[in-house]
């Protein structure tokens, strides 16, 4: 049993160590939000919070996340989220949608740091998240809406 | 647009199938196929067609029968509803039809089977989602003219109300429903002219954004049943290997693995979850057989080669052998365009709970009557046994709609070979599955050839493709494929819009053992790029402006001309650019919508350029939802982009050479120009924008590119050492 924190729940997990949190989260805890899309870290799919800080869960093992706090997108919460929440459904950014819970932790990973991020700032920051149905230009308009929001 | 009386509407209007107890649950629907159609839930639910339920809480349930992939079908098609109903948008909720074929087959490929592709959605439903929401409102209007015992017609329908505006009172819908459910449908409805329309042409938000932005959307791959197990298979590392013979001892130790099976496609390893079967998988040991050994360096000099001599004529206009013979003004190019995975964001995956006579399998399913089909034969039941929950499907660009229903045959024949686990199968495809996996888009060579007369049109234009049919061998070939010609491979270059006196195009099919596959805009990803590419080049040669060159050649083209006009208008062409940056112009049309699109580039002396901006003009008939079009415009780019940037897929002896995205790099936000996209007001009837919007970005990417260079690019994906300077 190796205990996890998550969404400010501690769990008891039955799995070997070497489980990345990715399936850890989606198999054991049935939390399905936070998706797999690569499994090596290349897309960002995956992404959620480890004090604070967005990782790619599919590469990170269960035994290495100790006593982390792992946020998903089910119990993300604060006011950057949700403006970006709102920002994503206002300008319809979601297509297909799969790659979406990714962007949007990686999204208020950057507005938390940055209040009022440039282009370059959206670019870089969110460079390890692809979309393939190309959501980018809505991406960036978004957060440019959800930054303005915060700043009321 | 009047009364419509054809007999696709006799059909739709057949009468009435009264069930005991006053209750009419519908016309035209057999009762068994209605209740799993429609629900059982209420009583007094009014469910006038296939595609329209009404319950007394007034929600509105529109049945979705094309797959939900991103390009917007749950929220453009319960529009055409909205708009004839009279419906309030916030009412309507959207759930995904079951797989029938005599229900929800896909008019524009000719009612027999049920699924989505070649951007027919719209096409398909423009006529039929109106008329299920004008005869639902006629039955509600004939409820409320019942019960207040007043003329039908001087009631009227608004925002989800019967209204007696002479009496002021109203009804909702949903307070009507039940006497409307006893009701026969009328015999003949009258669609609204367009100057009534309150919902057509609106940006109405997409109905599928907030799940889609919180994390509740539902994907196959989160489908969790009870006792759930998870596949994962091993396939050959060459097409059409077979197993020799496998060991699967140190396979079985892995803790939670519970079985290892061979099966038609490889072997399968099952586990109580993705990880133990990933390693499960990676401790099994497989011998193959045989498989193909092609490498795409040589496939690419077969195809040249090919290309040389004359192939099946797919288009033929005036004599073209002819007029080269005489020709002095020639002009010749070979275009080179690789294998291309989907490479779709979400994994394939479908989940298969087998039960006796019974299967449910959900998946994002895009042809779901084929998937029952296939399904039901290798479990041995009767394709209405089998089940199909279609979900939300994480991206597809056609890989969902394979003609074999390769991965739900796979999830199928697992359920059988662990049969005795009584488990429902989830089956999963990881990333490089998926790269390596094949039905990919085909390699293609093109050979063209032109000349120009004295004043420098184009005199003739011939055109060779050589590369693998996409359909012989398929249930679609009967309907695609006419006398050698399988159209896929020619769409787009033998209906060449430009006027050209002399037009030979060319086809040649050699078949190979990699999997082909559509992939998004299919024929038109390779014919867009060598035609658009060639008469640049033609107008080079002939001294001309991009624009003005195809412009006279389109003079009887007017839709290709309005989009041409458009994006050449709000780009500025013409307006001066600094050295090093250059702008290239496309147009083309791809299922009966045309697109324009120019693009900006800046090339560095070392040839490594970016794709600044992107202005595009769009006509696809009535807009329907203006915000979801310029959507599929925007990611048409972004994903024709990624194709002309870097999509390659490489075999060496067979084997593929690419594993996941760091070899087989895809768009990032990084790399996205910024995008304008401009639609043409239009009242022709509503076409597809989910693929058009692919083809013209990679032409018009390399005729920027020339115009700041010099330097054509006839290969992709685009070499940045073939614009050095
Ligand atoms: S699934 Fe983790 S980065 Fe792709
Ligand atoms: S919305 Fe489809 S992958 Fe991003």
């Amino acid at each position: 049993m190796i205990s996890l924190t998550v969404n400010e729940q501690t769990h008891e997990v039955d799995a070997p160590p070497d489980t990345p949190l990715l399936w850890v989260l989606r198999d054991v805890l049935g939390l399905t939000g936070t998706k797999f899309g690569c499994g090596r870290a290349l897309c960002g799919a995956c992404t959620v919070h480890l004090n604070g800080t967005p990782i790619r869960s599919c590469t990170m093992p269960l035994a290495a996340v100790g006593a982390g706090q792992i946020t998903t997108i089910e119990g993300a919460s604060g006011k950057a989220i949700e403006a970006i929440k709102q920002a994503w459904i206002d300008l319809n950014v979601p297509q297909c949608g799969y790659c979406q819970s990714g962007q949007i932790m990686s999204a208020s990973a950057l507005l938390t740091h940055n209040a009022k991020p440039t282009d370059a700032d959206i670019d870089a920051a969110m460079a390890g998240n692809i979309c393939r149905c190309a959501t980018y230009a809505r991406i960036r308009a978004a957060l440019h809406q959800a930054a303005a929001t915060l700043e009321g | 647009m009047n009364a419509i009386a054809n007999a696709g509407r006799r059909t739709f209007l057949k009468t009435g199938v009264a069930l005991g107890a006053g209750l009419t649950l519908g016309f035209y629907l057999p009762t068994g196929i209605m209740r799993r159609a429609v629900g059982n839930e209420s009583t007094s639910s009014f469910a006038p067609n296939a595609f329209l339920r009404i319950a007394p809480d007034n929600t509105i349930t529109v049945l979705i029968k094309h797959l939900e992939m991103g390009q917007g079908v749950y929220t453009g098609l319960p529009m055409l509803v909205a708009e004839e109903l009279e419906a309030d948008w916030q009412q309507i909720k959207v759930e995904s039809a079951p797989a029938d074929a005599k229900l929800y087959g896909n008019l524009a490929w000719g009612g027999s089977a049920q699924g989505t592709g070649g951007s027919t959605s719209l096409a398909n439903s423009w006529e039929q989602l109106r008329l299920a929401g004008a005869t639902a409102r006629e039955m509600l209007i004939a409820a409320a003219a019942a019960q207040w015992s007043v003329d039908a017609s001087s009631l009227r329908a608004e925002q989800g109300y019967v209204i007696d505006s002479d009496n002021h009172r109203k009804a909702s819908f949903g307070e009507l429903a039940a006497q409307a459910s006893t009701l026969s449908p009328p015999q003949d409805v009258t669609l609204k002219p367009p100057k009534d329309w309150k919902v057509i042409g609106k940006s109405l938000p997409r109905k599928d954004s907030q799940a889609k932005s919180t994390g509740k959307a539902q994907f196959a791959i989160d489908i969790r049943l009870p006792s759930m197990l998870t596949a994962l298979v091993a396939r050959p590392p060459r097409f059409g290997a077979s197993v020799k013979s496998f060991d699967a001892t140190q396979a079985e130790a892995v803790p939670g693995v519970k079985t290892v099976v061979q099966i038609p496609q490889g072997v399968a390893v099952v586990a109580e979850n993705f990880w133990a079967a990933k390693k499960g998988r990676d401790a099994l040991k497989v011998e193959w057989d045989g498989g193909e050994t092609v490498s795409t360096e040589d496939l690419r000099r077969h195809y040249i080669e090919l290309a040389d001599s004359p192939g099946l004529p797919a288009a033929n206009v005036g004599d073209a052998e002819q007029a080269l013979a005489s020709a002095e003004n020639k002009l010749e190019a070979i275009f080179e365009f690789p294998y291309l995975a989907h490479a779709s964001m979400e994994p394939l995956c479908c989940v298969v709970d087998w039960q006796d006579q019974h299967c449910d399998i959900w998946a994002g399913s895009q042809l779901q009557t084929l998937d029952q089909a296939i399904a039901a034969s290798i479990l041995g039941l009767k394709p209405e046994q089998v089940n199909i929950h279609t979900l939300f499907a994480g991206g597809s660009f056609g890989r969902h709609a394979n003609p074999t229903a390769d991965y739900i045959a796979e999830g199928a024949a697992v359920a059988k070979a662990t049969r005795s686990l009584k488990a429902p199968i989830r089956l999963l495809w990881t990333r490089e599955d998926d790269i390596q996996g094949g039905y990919y888009r085909p390699q293609y060579v093109h050979h063209l050839v032109g000349a120009l007369d004295g004043d420098g049109k184009p005199l003739l234009w011939r055109q060779r493709i050589v590369g693998q049919s996409i359909l012989s061998g398929t249930p679609f070939e009967s309907m695609m494929v006419k006398e050698g010609i399988d159209m896929t491979s020619v769409e787009g270059a033998s209906n060449l819009a430009y006027a050209i006196p002399n037009l030979r195009v060319e086809l040649r099919s050699p078949k190979s053992g990699v999997p082909v596959l559509w992939w998004r805009s299919v024929g038109h990803t390779h014919t867009g790029f060598a035609t658009e590419v060639f008469i640049d080049e033609l107008a080079t040669a002939a001294r001309q402006d991009p624009v003005a060159y195809r412009r006279e050649l389109l003079s009887q083209r007017p839709r290709h001309q309005g989009v041409l006009e458009l994006a050449a208008a709000k780009a500025g062409w013409g307006t001066p650019l600094p050295k090093g940056r250059g702008r290239g112009i496309a147009v083309h049309e791809s299922f009966n919508s045309f697109v324009a699109e120019v693009a900006e580039v800046t090339v560095q002396a070392d040839g490594s350029f970016t794709v600044d901006r992107v202005v595009c003009a769009v006509d696809c008939g009535y807009a329907i939802n203006p915000d979801v079009i310029k959507a599929q415009m925007e990611g048409g780019i972004g994903f024709g982009l990624a194709a002309a940037l870097s999509g390659r897929i490489t075999l060496k002896d067979g084997v593929v050479q690419q594993s996941n995205f760091h070899d087989y790099p895809v768009l990032r936000i990084n790399q996205m120009p910024s995008i304008e996209v401009y639609i043409v007001p239009s009242e022709a009837n509503p076409t597809g924008v989910g693929e058009p919007g692919v083809p013209p970005i990679a032409p018009a990417v390399a005729n920027a590119l020339f115009a700041a260079t010099g330097k054509r690019i006839r290969r992709l994906p685009i070499d940045p050492n073939d614009l050095k300077v």
